[in-house]
């Protein structure tokens, strides 16, 4: 990929971006996908532009953590597939794939998301254990707030699986009609600055050009749950609280697409 | 008991349901998508690029490489561990030697395709799939080829010859043969048979007789998936 860094630095002072959004425009279009896979427990799938994101929700019964017996837990993982783009290689997570992983999963971790009790089923001995699985197929850009976007859409679609009484074995060809306990639902959005001036939703190439970024991860009530701040450059405290500003109001924005996709 | 009545209802011959779409993956250099009942493939072809280790560089041919993967929660019993498995290398080099026929190695010395096939549902008919998907992906991406490839698995329950099995019939409690079969279109050669279960030659040869028909099918699907992507109004 050829990458424009003059270009895109030079144009963000002047408010532009190379593909002639403004600077806290979104890609479309935005689409969100539920119940894409019959055989995960809960599955999205994310479009923001040209960038395709899949989440997929496997469930399981496991004896829950000695310092805490009475939860269940969860697990998110992050593969960048060598199918959605030439930079990636096969083989174990690189930090890239690591660090949204975590990002996302702290989203929802820390928000209590999930209620973690009600996931028990019996103190010490079984819990409900939630795998998130989010993969790539196409990376054009700004996987931080699809995977945020597409694993709050799969836990959302996500249905347990029926268990047999008698011999407590989960039978995954049958699902039961009882969602996962959501407390709350947190997304995350992702500021990037570039050559002074913040933007959301960063293209691949803006994304090898940028300066510092910010992902704040908020719910309904805009509450910040997880922040994570990358790349080589400072950010002033006032420029924080113009992040935090855009975020929050960019989180609304994708909540308000999620629940119209979805249906609520 | 004899298998008189498919578990879906279907013909012997009939097909499951199927979707093509050449050209889902706009960072690849050619790609398809291909469904086949529950069974949904993504693939993505990168190159001709260039060939790492150096000592794979072949000066009077290039080389092609599959990559075969179920997603992590595409399995119908637990999530499935990502990285590889033996399963998953094993149906990546039949692949190769089923696709390899067709792809004029010759055009690309010295440098490497890549074939990268991912799922996120499946029942059954994966590798099958998994071609029929690749052939797609090849052709949208311009390799030279001599020809298509499709690929079904015909089954043989309890004394049935059946096309296109899926996971119920593979779990009959009878006898169940899975014969998954790639074959190319102009020629009727077969670049893939593989065979588990237990079977007559004569049942075998039906099969196969069976698989020329479906994989017909298969390519004209093909065909208009990619020629959907290449028409402009």
């Amino acid at each position: 990929m050829i990458i424009n860094k003059e270009a895109i630095t030079q144009l963000a002072k002047a408010n532009k971006r190379l593909d002639g959004r403004g600077l806290l425009d979104y890609r479309e279009p935005i689409r969100i996908e539920t119940n894409i896979s019959w055989t995960a427990e809960g599955s999205a799938k994310v479009q923001i532009g040209e960038t395709v994101v899949l989440a997929g929700v496997k469930m399981s019964i496991d004896k829950p953590y000695n310092d805490t017996p009475d939860e269940g837990g969860i697990t998110v993982n992050v593969e960048l597939l060598p199918l959605s783009s030439p930079d990636y290689e096969s083989g174990p997570p690189g930090p890239k794939a690591i660090e949204l992983a975590r990002v996302t999963d702290r989203g929802i971790r820390e928000a209590k998301a999930i209620d973690m009790k009600k996931l028990c089923i019996k103190p010490g001995e079984k819990a409900w254990f939630v795998c998130i699985d989010i993969i790539t197929i196409n990376d054009a850009g700004n996987l931080f707030d699809a995977a945020s976007l597409a694993s709050l859409a799969a836990l959302k679609a996500a249905k347990f699986p029926v268990v047999d009484p008698k011999t407590g074995a989960i039978d995954y060809h049958t699902k039961t009609e009882e969602k996962l306990p959501l407390l709350k639902e947190p997304l995350a959005v992702t500021v990037y600055k570039i050559n002074g001036c913040f933007l959301v939703d960063p293209t691949s190439e803006e994304e090898s050009s940028y300066d510092a970024r910010l992902s704040v991860a908020s719910d309904d009530n805009g509450i910040i749950s997880a922040l994570q701040k990358g790349g080589n450059t400072p950010l002033s405290t006032e420029e924080i609280s113009k992040v935090l500003d855009i975020a929050l109001d960019k989180a609304k924005f994708l909540r308000k697409i999620l629940n119209k996709e979805l249906g609520f | 008991m004899v298998y008189t009545e498919r578990v879906d209802g279907r013909k012997f011959d009939e097909l499951r349901h199927m979707e093509a779409k050449a050209g889902v993956i706009p960072n690849a250099n050619g790609a398809a998508y291909f469904k086949m009942g529950n069974t949904v493939a993504y693939a993505a072809v990168y190159g001709p690029r260039e060939l790492f280790p150096r000592f794979l560089q072949d000066p009077k041919k290039g080389l092609l490489r599959c990559h075969y993967n179920m997603l992590p929660f595409s399995g119908s019993g637990e999530r499935i561990r990502p990285g590889g498995n033996r399963r998953a290398q094993e149906i990546s080099m039949v692949m190769n030697a089923a696709l390899n026929p067709v792809v004029d190695l010759s055009a690309f010395p010295n440098a490497v395709v890549d074939i990268y096939v991912e799922f996120p549902q499946t029942d059954a008919g994966t590798r099958c799939a998994a071609i029929c998907a690749a052939s797609i992906a090849l052709a949208d991406a311009g390799i030279p080829m001599r020809d298509m490839v499709a690929a079904v698995a015909i089954g043989q329950v309890d004394g049935t010859v059946v096309a296109d099995i899926n996971y119920n019939e593979e779990a009959y409690p009878a006898i169940v043969s899975d014969i998954p079969v790639a074959m190319m279109h102009n020629t009727k050669e077969v670049t893939l048979l593989q065979m588990d279960g237990e079977i007559s030659k004569k049942d075998l040869m039906k099969a196969l007789e069976m698989a020329k028909i479906a994989t017909e099918k298969i390519y004209a699907l093909q065909k208009k998936a990619l020629k959907e992507k290449f028409t402009y109004e």
